[in-house]
């Protein structure tokens, strides 16, 4: 059954904004959602799929190469031509081996033909797409460490049974998850661009509107695409536009410098939050067809470019959404 | 007699809600059978018995696939069939309890590993026709089915309060079964659905997944009696066999807050705080009296702790399974079979088989040139030493003669280890006594925060009831052990302990109490850490603190930071 379309989620506006615009830019470096259970987090990265432009592969590369050139020597691959397939959005689901994340030797061909070869992972599926992590907060330390070191290096490298393999794993990290149930290490966090919460809506017209389209959803699936399929590829066009039009947005030096005294403020650690917030607030206005970056666009930015970078005392009780909008209000009136 | 032969339930006679448990129960089965898409499954709460055994042969003819919580991904998904790819040279493939559509059957569901629980959960919301039974053994308040999974099934159902004589047998009927299901496509659900809705909405359900699932129950109950419109009894009964157990709140009720642990989590609070001010149209009298008449007295407080704790329990994080032949800091391999884990050591076995060759060859001559002849002995399989997690239990005493000397500086103390234990990715769990008895105020948890917020939120005055918070420390390191994690006590106290187990002020059996329980402690081996909190140390409790094997030093008089490397050494880092 194809995904439930991304324009019929009712309301979570924040967390929709927020996949478009990592659609818009990967390099902001995708989402975290953190919520309780039944508000359609799943239900969004999901949908996210069927909104992605798709790409261009070598259609043989385990690894979703661009060109024939960049495949790497270790896939013996025999089908060298282009194909157009779907951003490809793997699910990366918890208690997994790290043999299945990195790859491994390939048992079958080395049980059977007594060859060595490299079965390739999850990170290389990944590769120029999407890397899910439901229940982020619950996943392995060792995995984690294991992402960590992949994500910040684009590269994954295997050294292991007699192997030595690398090939390029460039994806976009989107987590779910629910924070009463565990902390995520500082360190993951910090590797998400974007991190929005969501609530299950309060008001019983949103929550009644909700469960019809659901119900919709469900018992006349093709009725239902049908109407919403359209809006669906209206968004994707306007991603489209938006990323061609995102190297068109002009910069000035006072958004620079309001990125900047934002991030200084909250005393944000590094310039990741700098680089993120500028990324985010340039694809938002890129989306909203504005020609240049104005203070607006920073200012919707911000708290999801940077809840989740505060300097964070682990005892600290203040939300951290609460510090941002008071900051904002101070720094950017 | 029982109201679901094909005689005596015909599709235009229901039983009405709450007149008949039993019969509600034996209907709940039946609608499962009718849509168990849309319903998703059932959460059974039961121990094993004649009764559960009664409502499993019930299920029978759906014939579930049995899964248990240790279940590997192998045999979940599907993978490498080793023994049949060696017998025949070709690569050859086993399919995973997941492919297969059908009802699944998890036995210990309160066992289920959160892992685990997404990846159930993932299945039941993309494979279409997959439908999962969790039998929820659980003895203790606080175990229970994991979120992932309670929240995504329909149903549910406790058996714990039937007495074998109120049951009798459960034949589903089929042939009514099948006339539902080509029905069910033309049951109309208009203004209905927002009723629904709001009546979660009014139970103090947040998640969006409950009207979704009861819309589901009231259409297969419609269905069911013949009808093609949903109308007032399918919205009693999905009420009350979907909703019920999810409710924190009763309308009419006081909210829980008075009665729940003191502080709920956050988001909780907001949403039903949220509620309140908004409130919709008149509640649905009609569903919330099937709601309460669904749920026996007290069940709704205790399922209400059992959630709390459940949501407390952040524990699930790194290596809650310690499974050594998967992960951890790699031993040598050994011989042994592949599979329920194992992986196999591919250069191990290849090295092992490789002198043998020649011999095998001359042997089985059939076999092709150049293939590598394998046999099982030849498998060696990798072993991994694996570290526990932690579970550092907080006790404090928070009596009248600790809280006037130096309760505040034990909770900064506490508050440091607290930091500490967040670096190392401890769990915690805090227990505090005080007055007639000791709480776990805080079930083992990862989230620092709630740790941080029930310490502060701690009063201090009353008795000192020591022998009852050995007790529950006892216990909680005990249940911790039982989830593969190491407990460590850390007990803050001034030793003063006049009250008894049973509440009753008598300092000389509340001490024998706490001796015995002390010598208990100490038998089970668990690390042990004594804070001596007092202005002028006893000897009482150093006389304790020998009888638990535990580490003692006293609270020292220097600033915070001291104090808590001082703990932090004691406790072996």
């Amino acid at each position: 059954m194809t995904p439930f379309p991304f324009a019929a989620i009712v309301g979570q506006d924040e967390m929709k904004t927020a996949m478009v615009l990592t659609a818009i830019d990967p390099k902001i470096g995708g989402v975290l959602v953190f919520g309780d259970r039944g508000t359609g987090k799943s239900t969004a990265v999901r949908a996210l799929a069927a909104l992605l432009p798709p790409i261009e592969a070598v259609a043989g590369c385990p690894c979703n190469s661009a060109r024939p050139e960049d495949c790497p020597d270790w896939a013996d691959i025999t089908d060298k031509t282009l194909v157009t397939r779907p951003t490809p959005v793997v699910d990366l689901p918890l208690g997994v081996t790290e043999d299945r994340v990195t790859g491994a030797l390939d048992i079958e061909r080395a049980l059977t033909r007594g060859e060595k070869a490299f079965e390739a992972g999850l990170l290389a599926r990944a590769n120029r797409g999407y890397l899910y992590i439901d229940e982020v907060n619950l996943l392995e330390d060792h995995i984690v460490d294991l992402l960590l070191d992949v994500a910040q290096s684009g590269e994954n490298v295997v050294e292991r049974e007699g192997l030595s393999i690398r090939h390029p794993a460039r994806f976009v990290l989107v987590g779910s998850g629910n924070p009463e149930e565990g902390e995520l290490r500082p360190q993951l966090l910090d590797r998400f661009g974007l991190s929005v919460e969501v609530t299950s809506p309060d008001d019983i017209d949103t929550r009644v509107e909700v469960i019809r389209r659901r119900d919709a959803y469900e018992s006349d699936h093709a009725a239902f695409m049908t109407e919403w399929g359209p809006q669906d590829a209206a968004l994707r066009d306007r991603i489209l536009t938006a990323r061609a039009a995102l190297a068109q947005v002009r910069t000035s030096n006072v958004a620079l410098h309001d990125c900047a005294s934002v991030c200084l403020a909250l005393g944000s650690d590094g310039l990741r939050g700098e680089l993120t917030l500028l990324r985010t607030a340039r694809a938002l206005a890129a989306y909203e067809g504005a020609t240049e970056l104005t203070r607006d666009h920073i200012r919707a930015a911000a708290p999801m470019a940077l809840r989740h970078r505060l300097r964070r005392d682990p005892l600290d009780e203040a939300g951290s959404s609460a510090r941002v909008a008071r900051q904002l209000a101070e720094v950017l009136p | 007699m029982t109201p679901f032969d094909e005689s005596a339930a015909s599709p235009g006679r229901p039983p009405p809600p709450g007149a008949d448990p039993w019969a509600q129960t034996g209907l709940a089965l039946t609608l499962l059978a009718i849509d168990p898409r849309g319903l998703r499954g059932l959460w059974l709460r039961a121990r094993t018995g004649p009764v559960r055994d009664r409502v499993m042969a019930a299920l029978a003819p759906l014939a579930p696939r049995k899964l248990h919580p240790g279940i590997s991904d192998e045999a979940l998904t599907g993978g490498l069939d080793l023994s049949a790819t060696l017998a025949t040279g070709a690569m050859q493939r086993h399919a995973g309890l997941l492919d297969h559509a059908g009802p699944l059957c998890l036995s210990m569901a309160e066992r289920c590993p959160p892992g685990l629980a997404v990846r159930l959960g993932q299945a039941l919301d993309t494979r279409d026709g997959l439908s999962l039974i969790a039998l929820d053994e659980a003895a203790e308040e606080g175990e229970g089915l994991p979120q992932a999974l309670s929240d995504r099934l329909g149903l549910f159902l406790a058996l714990d309060g039937f007495s074998w004589s109120e049951t009798s047998d459960i034949t589903l009927p089929r042939a009514a079964i099948a006339t539902a299901q080509a029905r069910l496509g033309q049951v109309a659900c208009g203004a209905e659905l927002a009723r629904l809705t709001r009546v979660a909405a009014e139970l103090g359900i947040a998640s969006l997944r409950a009207p979704l699932v009861a819309l589901a129950c009231a259409r297969a109950h419609a269905a069911w009696r013949g009808v093609d419109t949903v109308e007032e009894p399918d919205l009693q009964i999905a009420v009350a066999l979907t909703l019920a157990h999810r409710a924190t709140r009763l309308p009419e009720e006081a909210p829980p807050s008075e009665e729940a642990p003191p502080e709920p989590p956050p988001d909780q609070n907001e949403s039903d705080a949220d509620s309140d001010q908004t409130p919709p149209d008149i509640p649905d009298e009609m569903l919330v009296d099937a709601a309460r008449a669904a749920l026996p007295p007290g069940l709704l407080a205790q399922l209400q702790a059992a959630r709390m704790a459940r949501a407390a329990q952040g524990q699930s994080g790194a290596g809650a399974r310690r499974k050594s032949l998967r992960r951890g800091r790699p031993m040598p391999s050994r011989a042994g079979k592949p599979g329920a884990g194992a992986r196999v050591d591919v250069i191990a076995t290849l090295r092992q088989a490789a002198p043998w060759q020649r011999v095998r060859r001359q042997m089985m001559p059939g076999r092709a040139e150049g293939r590598l002849l394998l046999m099982p002995a030849d498998i060696r399989i990798r072993r991994y030493q694996d570290q526990t997690d932690r579970v550092l239990i907080f006790v404090v005493d928070a009596s009248g003669s600790a809280a006037l000397a130096r309760l505040a500086e034990a909770k900064g103390a506490v508050e440091l280890m607290l930091a500490e234990a967040y670096s190392k990715r401890d769990h915690v769990a805090l227990i505090t006594f005080r007055g007639s008895q000791a709480d776990l105020s805080l079930p083992p948890t990862r989230s620092l925060v709630q740790a941080k917020r029930r310490l502060a939120g701690l009063p201090g005055g009353g008795a000192t009831p020591l022998a009852s918070a050995l007790q529950v420390a006892l216990a909680a390191a005990e249940q911790a052990r039982g989830h593969g994690m190491a407990p460590t006590l850390a007990l803050l106290t001034d030793g003063r302990g006049n009250i008894a187990l049973d509440g009753q002020a008598d300092r000389a059996q509340a001490g024998e109490e706490a001796a015995q329980l002390a010598r208990a402690i100490a038998q089970r081996a668990i690390p042990t850490l004594v804070v001596d909190t007092s202005l002028r140390p006893k000897p009482a409790l150093r006389t304790l603190s020998d009888q638990m094997g535990a580490t003692m030093i006293a609270l020292p008089r220097a600033d915070a930071r001291t104090l808590s490397q001082t703990l932090g050494a004691a406790l072996g880092g």
